[in-house]
């Protein structure tokens, strides 16, 4: 197949079948180089930047939500376009009418959207109520289905934040599709791909994917007449560089207005769009200025996206986070590196348009990346403390060279491969609760096997950890069948139309369950086996604290007797899951990520036997425990790098501050160590690290003092927050968190 | 062998060239006022390691040294236990890691030579300009480690000058002037380093129940710094 806009490309089969992949491979120039080429804002980029600050500075004003719109109910089409300045914009589309105004969308769950709008002192309109009055959301659908079981395990928080009331997200349409090949041909593939299913049997399966595609084709149809609203036609393929960030702009924007999952990731686009802008530049009908300044709109529109939460929500995944994350760099499957100018420009914008947030910025990491740009990434962590990195030598050997990162730290071959989120269950919780014999003695409730309180000797080993199995073997199975209700009434009443039409039909599913209190539960069982533990019990003869006496190793100081335990622990949590089959056969995965909701699981789980007091927040993460860290910083390291990756394929988040001076004594040489110790890291087969370099003194500062520091990101656990947008309780744990210093 | 160690660090970035694993050896043969480590200083106390263990330990963070990293041994004094050190060196030199010394200078032997054999890269402290000012504020004279520097440039190891910069006592030209001269002179010396005087290690000092002899002194400016370096 042709197109005049496919004019000087090289061919290949990416024009006969949908295959971005195909398209990059064959078109694409690797960039050894340094930054020395980039240039910075133009005077219209730094304009339009001010007018968005002051939106900003007003949203922050106005408690986190700048304006509601009660009356209508976000999709494709219902807003009129909206603007941020109609003359100065390049790239354009706003989820609702006006900037930073949010919508809502009740098709998660009606009370949510209500308690969200009342949080912020609005009141759902009458008009969306009365459209809701009848119809089913997800949130219905599942608390239909739920099980006195699956209700009380949530009501414990032994397993939390499950996506039962709000979009699932983690799912990452392929929205590079539509600018190269247009919305009709997409629509075209899909009609074909339909037209085969009536020619096998029609059982249930077959029944629900055929409705799914006439779905996915009427929103594609949507998505088309919501570009033709701000006077695109999108129908065929793009044709410079200008058109192909618009139109892929249009597709992750529609998927916005339709879903507000958790995590609505980007992709993996920078190098896609470099092949436009090389073929622009060639032509010359683009600068370095210009192409810099497409960057810099596409990303100030990636600023403004939001979701309306409810307080609950935020205590989970605090910080009012989109996950627009962005997978950068990587090794392709020939050995060239995925490195171009324009993922350089796509770093450059935390200079252009200061750091922030989102979107997510994710080096895919691999020790054959050029030194030029190892180094520039280095230097953006350590001036802007706003990008992660995960190791693309680890996960390309399973995903291939074309995969994304969806959330934090959750990879998938783009638009061949999606997820069903399953949040997580708390690990220290299950501790206690096994040695209670099923009881929670902070909520009062008695859930699972119903044995024996252990007794009042010092707790034995090999005994705690039968109790312990024994539990867990409950939770899994009650976890992953939670997770088949939700993600069945998902599909059922949420279904993600847009983003699912820009996956291949035939797609693969993987269901990502999570654990939080892994470095908790591993101390707490080192110090069971090597120092003397010994319950104290309540007048009702539960245990609710520990008498540790004598040392034991923490987790965190490159000690196999301990970080043995955290990894055996991993690989017994997704053994047990393995053994529950899934909805729609999805591929079990297993995540240690907490977001921050390590404060809220801590919250709920009484002291443990390490030593960590009840109520206390949980290390992040696969963190070890806040300053146990006895042994520097590569010790630390080192003992995150041993949980496996082959227990743990949806991630495993580790997040590292340390203050400049740490890092080296110039400037130039804390760059060059920084980019020798992720090489090293992730030599060590590690799968991910938040990069830190700060002083706990600005967080102290920007604590005390909020309004004087109103731009401070600071990367948590797996994705980036604003400082000032976290609550005053996650921003206390943050800061109590392990600094590496200098000694 | 063995030896005895006072603490270890894992993510050294200050003590020679790029990332390294900094062991700090027990115990010192001087008595300066402006030490940080004043745990080290006892010669007695410290963990028992043999050399192999130190040398193990340091390969599990190979992966990070890049092209510059490796070890680094520091103190306390090291050359108070030159034996244990060759050992380490030479156990290091086996795995492949680059080896680097923290030093005063002060002692120099057969022993101090055949380590120096295994050195790659010093760190030696120059701490005044005068004899007059070592023998007050670190005991000894400072013909010791002048004499050292001669043999680190006969035998062409690379090496590092440093000074701690104390406000009144060093923290001005004739000191720099000094320093410049010996690097100069010495074509050995690649780089000259001035780190600030801090006082962080004042808790160390009151938790061992022991006076911080510069507590009197302040800390200097980065400014200064600065004014300094330029006179080098």
């Amino acid at each position: 197949m042709e197109h005049i806009n496919w004019n000087g490309f090289n061919k290949g089969v990416w024009q006969d079948e949908i295959n971005v992949r195909n398209f990059i491979q064959t078109n694409y120039t690797e960039y050894t180089g340094d930054e020395s080429f980039l240039k910075g804002a133009t005077d219209r980029t730094k304009e339009l930047m001010k007018k968005l600050e002051a939106l900003f500075a007003l949203e922050r004003q106005f408690g986190g939500v700048l304006d509601i719109d009660t009356e209508t109910v976000s999709s494709l089409k219902s807003y009129a376009p909206g603007y941020l300045d109609k003359e100065k914009e390049i790239i354009v589309g706003l989820q609702t009418n006006r900037p930073l105004k949010r919508g809502v969308n009740p098709f998660g769950g009606i009370r949510m959207a209500r308690n969200a709008c009342e949080a912020y002192g609005y009141k759902l309109s009458n008009k969306v109520e009365e459209e809701f009055r009848f119809r089913t959301t997800h949130n219905d659908g599942v608390f239909r289905a739920y099980t006195d079981e699956m209700r009380a395990a949530r009501k414990s928080h032994i397993i939390t934040g499950l996506p039962d009331a709000y979009g699932r997200g983690r799912i990452i349409g392929d929205y590079r599709r539509v600018a190269l090949y247009g919305v009709d041909r997409l629509i075209a593939e899909k009609k074909a791909d339909k037209a085969k299913i009536g020619m096998g049997n029609m059982n249930l399966e077959e029944t629900k994917l055929s409705e799914e595609i006439f779905q996915q084709i009427s929103f594609l149809g949507y998505l088309k007449d919501m570009a033709e609203m701000y006077g695109f036609d999108i129908s065929g393929p793009a044709k410079n560089a200008k058109e192909a960030i618009q139109w892929t702009y249009f597709a992750y924007l529609a998927s916005i207005k339709e879903q507000n999952g958790a995590a609505n990731s980007l992709g993996r686009v920078s190098t896609f769009f470099d092949i436009y802008i090389e073929r622009d530049i060639k032509a010359g009908i683009l600068t370095e200025e210009g192409a810099q300044e497409l960057l810099d709109d596409f990303v100030m529109k990636l600023r403004m996206a939001r979701h309306l939460r409810t307080p609950e929500y935020n205590e989970l995944f605090g910080g009012d986070p989109m996950w627009i994350t962005e997978a950068l760099g990587g090794v392709g499957q020939d050995g060239r590196t995925l490195v171009t100018k324009t993922t350089f420009r796509m770093l450059n914008t935390l200079y252009t348009l200061g750091s922030s947030p989102e979107p997510n910025l994710t080096v895919l990491w691999s020790k054959d990346l050029p030194e030029g740009f190892k180094k520039y990434c280095a230097k953006v962590s350590i001036d802007t403390d706003s990008i992660q990195y995960e190791n693309d030598d680890l996960m390309r050997e399973i995903y291939g060279d074309d995969y994304a990162i969806a959330c934090c730290v959750s990879a998938m071959t783009i638009g061949k491969q999606m997820q069903f989120f399953g949040a997580r269950c708390n690990l220290a919780k299950l501790l206690l609760l096994a040695l209670n014999g099923g009881y929670d003695a902070q909520s009062g409730i008695k859930i699972g096997p119903q044995t024996k309180v252990i007794g009042n000797a010092p707790l034995n080993y090999e005994e705690v950890i039968a109790r312990f199995d024994e539990y867990l073997a409950w939770l899994s199975n009650l976890y992953v069948n939670t997770m088949n209700v939700i993600h069945y009434m998902h599909d059922k009443y949420a279904y993600e139309k847009t983003q699912m039409a820009l996956h291949d039909t035939d797609v693969h599913r993987f269901m990502a369950f999570g654990i939080a209190g892994l470095s908790v539960v591993a101390d707490s069982l080192s110090a069971i086996k090597y120092a003397k533990v010994t319950p104290i019990f309540n007048q009702d003869g539960y245990v609710v604290d520990f008498n540790t006496e004598g040392e034991f190793p923490k987790y965190g100081n490159d000690d196999d007797r301990v970080d043995l335990i955290a990894k055996d622990l991993a690989h017994k949590v997704i053994t047990e899951l393995r053994k529950t089959p899934t909805y729609r056969n999805a591929e079990h995965t297993l995540s240690v990520l907490t977001i921050t909701s390590n404060v809220s699981y801590g919250k709920h789980t009484g002291a443990t036997p390490d030593g960590r007091p009840e109520g206390a927040a949980f290390a992040p993460g696969a963190n070890p425990m806040h300053n146990r860290e006895e042994n520097g910083a590569l010790a630390s390291l080192n003992s995150v790098a041993k949980i496996s990756y082959d227990d743990c394929r949806d991630g495993i988040s580790n997040t590292f501050s340390v203050t400049p001076e740490a890092l080296g004594r110039t400037y130039s040489e804390r760059i060059d160590n920084l980019a020798t110790i992720l090489d090293g890291y992730f030599g060590k087969k590690a799968h991910h690290i938040n990069v830190n370099v700060m002083n706990r003194e600005t967080l102290l500062k920007a604590y005390e003092n909020p309004e004087a520091y109103p731009n401070l990101t600071i990367r948590v656990s797996g994705y980036a927050v604003n400082f000032n947008k976290l609550s005053r309780e996650q921003q206390k744990e943050v800061i109590s968190r392990t600094f590496h210093e200098v000694m | 062998m063995k030896g005895y160690v006072s603490s270890i660090q894992s993510m050294g970035t200050l003590d020679g060239p790029g990332v390294r694993f900094v062991t700090f050896l027990q115990g010192c043969n001087l008595n300066c006022g402006c030490c940080h480590n004043p745990e080290t200083k006892a010669t007695s106390g410290g963990t028992e390691y043999s050399a192999a263990e130190i040398a193990e330990k340091c390969e599990k963070y190979k992966a990070y040294f890049g092209q510059k990293g490796g070890i680094t041994l520091s103190g306390g004094e090291p050359l108070m236990q030159s034996k244990f050190a060759s050992e380490i060196f030479k156990e290091c030199k086996n795995r492949g890691i680059n080896t680097c010394l923290d030093t005063s200078g002060s002692i120099l032997s057969a022993d101090v030579l055949s380590l120096l054999d295994l050195t790659d890269c010093v760190l030696l402290d120059i701490k005044y300009n005068t004899d007059e000012l070592y023998k007050k504020y670190v005991g000894c004279s400072i013909e010791k480690p002048l004499e050292f520097l001669k043999v680190l440039n006969q035998k062409g190891i690379p090496t590092v000058i440093r000074q701690v910069i104390i406000p009144t006592l060093n923290d001005n030209s004739e000191s720099m002037a000094f320093l410049k001269s010996l690097k100069e002179e010495y074509p050995c010396v690649y780089k000259i380093e001035l780190l600030p005087f801090k006082k962080i290690c004042k808790t160390k000092y009151d938790n061992l129940g022991l006076v911080f002899p510069f507590d009197c002194y302040e800390t200097p400016s980065a400014e200064l710094i600065k004014q300094l370096e330029a006179k080098l």
